[in-house]
Order: C-alpha cells, then structure tokens, then sequence
C-alpha cells in the first residue's frame, strides 16, 4: 500500500467543480480523498502550499517518432519531456515508420509505452494505409489494440470520398476522426503563412483557404456521416468560425489550438529561423486574435502542443529545405500563463479544462479528474514562479523549439502519474 | 553595414545616400577606362555563387580587383555542394580559409540571412532566392540618379514577374524610402495583391498601359521561367500584354528611361527595338554595377 498526500495546494477539478485549499490524498494510483486537513500518517508528503493542484494534464497531439525516427525522439524521451511540461498523459499521431496503420504497431506503440514511458501513451492510428489518403487502414483491430482516435496528420486525406468513408467507419466505431486540415493543392511548395510577411520575405506562401476549405468539406461530411469530427491544431480565424457554426447546429465538432498558434504571429517570426517552421504555419496577428477569443468563449476545446521533434541538423538548413514542426511539450503550460491567464483572457480553472476535461471527452477518456476513485494522475503548478526554458536541458532528443530562453512566470511543478511522482523541478 | 549588406529593406535613407555618392566617385573619370584604389589591398574577398550568374559574379570580382583586394570565386555546383555537403558545412570550410568577406548569391531566399547569425565574417547578399538583390537595386539607384538627377517625386513602374524577383523587392525597398511613387504590373499570379503594402508608395496596375503612362522610369524584369511553377498564361500572350514596345514608351514621360537587369530576353519581355533605342540604360547599369559595389565592398571591408 502506497500512499501520498499532496498538502494545501489550490486545488482545481474542473471535472468535480471543485476549486479550494486541501489535501489530496493517494493510494496505489488511486486518488482516495480531497479535503482539508486530510490524515498523513504513512504517506510520503508533498507540500503544495502555494500551488496549484489539477487533474493530470493530456495533450492529445505529439509526435513521438518511434518507430522509426528513434533519432529524433523515442517513446521513452518524448514521455519525460511531457512529464517535465506537465502532462501525464499524451496521444502519439500515427506517422511513424512503419505508419501506425495496423494492430501490429499500435501494439508495438503500447507495450513500448508501458515498458518505457513515464506517462500514458495513448496511440492514434492512421485513416488510410500508410497515411497515403486511398484505402482505409485497419481501423477496427487498431482500435482493439488501443488506439483512441484517427488521423492521418500531416497527410490530410484529400479525396472526400475516402474522407467519407473514413468518418461512417469513425462513427460505426465510436471513434473520434482528427483531421489536419491543409488542401494540399493550395498549400503546395509553401513555407508560411501567406500575407505581406511572405510577400516581403520572399518566402512562398501557404494560404489560410487552404485549411478553411479542408475544415468547410470535413463540416459537410460530418453531418453527413454523424461522424465525431475534430480539427487539429486549428490556427485560421476563418476555420475557428466554421467550428462554431457546425456545433451552432448541433454537430459533434471540436477542435484544438496549440500554444504557438495563440502565442506568435507572422509578423513576431524571426525571418528564416526554423523554429518558426510548422503545420498549419503561424498566422497573422487578426488570426492570433481569434484563437485567443475562441480558447477564452469556449469555441476551442482543447489545448495541444503538436510537439514534433527534429534534429538539430534538420533544422539547421536553409528555410525551405527544413522540416516542419517545433517542440511544445514543456513550454504549453508557460505559453497558456502567459498568453491567457496572467492577462486575464481565461482563468486557471478554464485552463485546466482546456488540459483536461476537454481533451479527456472529446477522446472518451475516463481520465482529467480528481474524484475519489479516478486515476491518480496529477500535476502540480505554479502560478508565479519564475524560470526560463532551456531547451537544451529537455528530455527531448531534439532541440527545434522557438522558446529557448524565454522567460516564464508559473509552470509546471511536479507530475504524477498513478500515484508516483515522475517528474519534479528542481 | 558593419555587418555586411544582406539587403536593402533594413538600410536607413542615409546609408544609401553614402554609398550612392561613393560610388559616383568610383566612377570612370572622362577619357578614362576606369578607376582603381588600393583601399583593399591585402584584403581577401570570397565570391560564393550557388546559383549560376555571370554579370554579378564578375562585376564582383572586378569591383574587388580594382580595389586592391584578392579574390576567389567559387561556383558551387561545380564544389563540394553536389557531394551533399550542407550549407552550413561549405561556409564553415570557407571560412577556415580566412577571407575577410564572403559575396553570396543562393536560389532560397533567407540563405545568407540564416547563416549570418552563425558566422562572424561579413557577407554581401549577391541575391537571395526570391528576396532582395541589393546590389542590383543600388547600381539602378545610381543609373536612374545620373540620368533623371533625383529620386525623389520620380515615378517608377516596375514590370514584369514582380513576386518571384528580387531585383522589383529590393528596388521596392529602395525606392520607397526615397518617396517614390510606384507602380507594379504584370499578370496577377505575379503581382499578388498583398505586394502594394510591403512598402510605402506602391501601388499595382494590371493594364500595362495605365502603368507606364506618365512614368519617369520603366523597370522591366526577366521573365523567370526557373521560379514559375505554373505559367501564368500563355507563352504567346504574355508579350502581347506585358512585353514592351516603343508604343509603350511613347506613354511614357518624356525623357523616361528603359531599365532591366539582365539578362534580357528578346522578344518576351522587351523588343529588340526598345532594348536598343535610346532610352534604354541597360548598359549603363552594367557600367554602375563595378561603381556601386566597390562602394560597398569598400564600406564593409576598409
């Protein structure tokens, strides 16, 4: 019997609608209680005064490279890095090589996991076989083998019938389809947003239609197919829209903002940096505007970083040669502070909805809440502590983030995950 | 500028005022074939092209030479590039030979701005993808300047593949710090809306004959079939409609000049007629080329 106790934190549950100064205590992964002035005898202590205590937060898009791209991150790196950005738990996109297109990987995926990874590790399997948007992959003994959603992120599925077919298959399955949103047509050859940065800059521009007409056709296919429909890493004013009207009408729609697509505009980049390279590309200043509005109305469901690894060498090109994709694991927490809750756009408790409850239904997760009985996975933050990310102290094997070195005020503190401490700063 | 001249876009007015003034100075004197200066002497300077260009490349080399300095040029394809070295990889080996400058041109724009911030030694932008040529806006700087005597209230019309060019961003740039009334034209996938708010004073006119009317200057630029990934239009329409005849020029002001940068291509983006009459200048900022970059060579490395 192992127990912990958490004394005296803030404690936030949006799932139980609890927001007060307890103690939580834990027993063998289970949470047991929360309240005041709860016994400590037998358990290892952690003082919380001065914290915040939530439920453990899920960032339902990563890229965590095995198998396949062990150079740049392994199941076992990219896990620490969650557990250091605060995040108990996270949902690994299928491209890997092999594609994670069958129950053969997602089972790899899993007991890899189990065997190596911090926090839980929940696989998303692919739409099409090898993601390559014709013929639909093993949906249904992926599922079996865990996986909790679809997607063929990165590759977007740009024939709607196979869209079409892939969201009756979604729905007969109960599972939700996650579709990166980027006409391939449109976008092709681009390297950023398209405006007058990438005008003045030289640079080939990816236009915000071609996410917005993906998003428009998905819409239409998900009243059609009565498919639970989520758009990922949504970044374009236009698309934010389109979500709200879909949902306006009833539809199961959602979607997800990374922290980089509320915190940085086109016009903040550093011109032909790399780290400033990514899918769906940042935006112009009207589109921050309204990821921030949207994360603050309740449009936007979640929060996920889409954190996606790449060596330094990959990186280290000319701008159009680079891949697309930055790190966002330990910074999310930092970003969402700083962005949202210390200008009081959201408060902490919205915030930790947007980490929880929100990622937790839109995947049927029985996960993101501090109830007795539930999963003691936790994470302890600070509101106001001040640090600054060095990107090159991350459990990350890669190196590809824009934040190195930026100041923070509050973050992560500690991490638990069924009952044990993973990770804690120092 | 101590830092090497990467483009136009972040020089102050007053900047270019000072190498617009040297460079008249290295101006042949009358009955002289040119002048020469000792300023670099014992100066290495490094001409690295990971494109292919003759008139840059050796207007560089002249410009150096003249000015007592010793210089290299490189022509990648032909190095170690083909083997799969990186960039990064060849500018460290060549900075490992120690010169004291490096003049690079390279097809993605951003190049010698992404490496800049890894190395110490100064580098001259011989153009960068489809971003800025800043020698090439200077020396046309300088031609217009000995012809028209100011800049200043001067209309521009700049006409052609105005957003795969470098040459039409970095004169944009230029000219707009100057109080230059532009005008851009060409067909609409080449000139994108968002091209008249990258600068003050521009404005964009799809009728080539609206654009040309009444201007001071007429800029055409090469039609760049190498960066065009899907024709704009028809190859036979596109002279009909944006090449330019001595119907064109007569719209103009009078006393307007014709400018390109090089190389022209008769017959698609100017007539032969055109190219050879008197108001065309094209050599005279070939001439202007040597002139302005031993201006700035001499700025950077003396």
């Amino acid at each position: 019997m192992k127990r912990l106790i958490l004394k005296n934190g803030r404690v936030i549950d949006p799932a139980s609608k609890v927001d007060t100064v307890a103690d939580v205590l834990v027993e063998d992964g289970v949470i047991l209680g929360v309240a005041p002035n709860l016994s400590s005898s037998g358990a290892e202590v952690f003082d919380a005064s001065g914290l915040i205590v939530a439920p453990g937060f899920i960032d339902m898009h990563v890229h965590l490279r095995e198998p396949g791209f062990e150079h740049a991150e392994t199941i076992e790196s990219g896990a620490r890095a969650a557990a250091a950005g605060g995040f108990t738990a996270v949902c690994c996109m299928p491209n890997t090589k092999p594609v994670n297109d069958s129950a053969t990987v997602t089972s790899y995926i899993v007991d890899r996991a189990r065997r190596d990874a911090a926090v839980r590790v929940f696989p998303i399997g692919a739409i099409t076989k090898g993601s390559n948007g014709e013929e639909l992959a093993a949906i249904a003994s992926m599922k079996a083998a865990g996986v909790v959603a679809i997607s063929d992120d990165g590759r977007p599925v740009m024939n709607a019938r196979v869209m079409r077919r892939a969201m009756e298959t979604a729905k007969a399955l109960d599972l939700p389809l996650i579709n990166h949103c980027e006409d391939l047509h449109l976008s092709s050859g681009g390297d950023m947003h398209e405006g007058v940065q990438s005008i003045r800059l030289g640079l080939r521009g990816i236009p915000s239609a071609s996410e917005d007409v993906m998003v428009a056709r998905d819409i239409l296919l998900a009243e059609l197919t009565g498919c639970r429909y989520h758009v990922a890493h949504l970044s374009a004013k236009r698309s934010l829209a389109m979500v709200a009207y879909a949902r306006s009408k009833g539809l199961t729609v959602t979607c997800e903002v990374t922290p980089h697509h509320f915190a940085v505009s086109d016009t903040q980049i550093r011109p032909y940096d790399a780290n400033y390279r990514m899918k769906p590309p940042l935006r112009g200043d009207d589109d921050v505007e309204a990821m921030l509005g949207g994360i603050a109305d309740g449009t936007v469901d979640a929060l996920a970083t889409d954190h996606a690894p790449h060596p330094g060498d990959e990186k280290m090109q000319e701008f159009e040669k680079c891949p697309f994709g930055i790190l966002g694991l330990e910074t999310a927490i930092g970003l969402t502070l700083d962005r949202l809750v210390h200008p009081g756009r959201i408060s902490l408790h919205r915030m930790i909805e947007l980490y929880t409850t929100g990622p937790a239904r839109i995947l049927s997760l029985d996960l993101g809440s501090l109830a007795p009985g539930r999963p003691a996975d936790i994470t302890v933050i600070s509101e106001s502590a001040e640090w600054v990310y060095d990107v090159n102290r991350s459990p990350s094997k890669s190196r590809n983030s824009p934040f190195d070195g930026v100041e923070f005020r509050g973050g992560p503190v500690a991490t638990i995950v069924n009952g044990l401490i993973v990770w804690q700063k120092d | 500028m101590t830092n090497g001249l990467l483009g136009i876009e972040e020089l102050q007015r007053k900047e270019i005022e000072t190498i617009l003034e040297r460079a008249r100075f290295f101006q042949p004197p009358p009955n002289e074939t040119f002048r020469r200066s000792d300023t670099l002497k014992g100066r290495s300077v490094v001409n690295l092209f990971f494109e292919p260009s003759t008139r840059t490349r050796v207007s560089f080399e002249i410009a150096a030479r003249r000015l007592g300095a010793e210089v290299s040029s490189i022509q990648a394809q032909a190095s170690s590039v083909s083997k799969g070295e990186s960039l990064v990889d060849t500018l460290n080996t060549l900075v490992a030979m120690r010169p004291d400058a490096i003049i690079m041109r390279h097809s993605a724009s951003g190049a010698p701005h992404f490496l800049s911030r890894y190395l110490q030694k100064p580098i001259i932008n011989a153009g960068d993808g489809t971003h800025e040529h800043p020698t090439q806006a200077l020396l046309d700087a300088r031609t217009i300047l000995d012809h028209l005597g100011r800049l200043d209230g001067l209309r521009v019309a700049i006409i052609g593949d105005i957003v795969h060019s470098r040459v039409a961003r970095s004169n944009i740039y230029l000219l707009s710090k100057f109080g230059v009334d532009i005008v851009l034209c060409g067909p609409a996938q080449l000139v994108p809306a968002d091209l008249a708010r990258i600068a003050p004073g521009v404005r964009i006119e799809y009728n080539m004959q609206k654009a040309i009317r009444d201007a001071d200057v007429i800029m055409m630029l090469r039609v760049q079939l190498e960066r065009q990934h899907e024709p704009p239009m028809p190859a036979g329409e596109y002279f009909r409609f944006y090449g330019l005849s001595n119907d064109h020029v007569k719209l103009a002001r009078k006393g307007a000049i014709v400018m390109h940068p090089g190389p022209i291509n008769r017959g698609r983006e100017i007539s032969s007629e055109v190219a050879d009459s008197q108001s065309s200048v094209i050599l005279n900022q070939v001439e202007n080329g040597v002139a302005v970059r031993m201006a700035v060579l001499e700025r950077i490395l003396a």
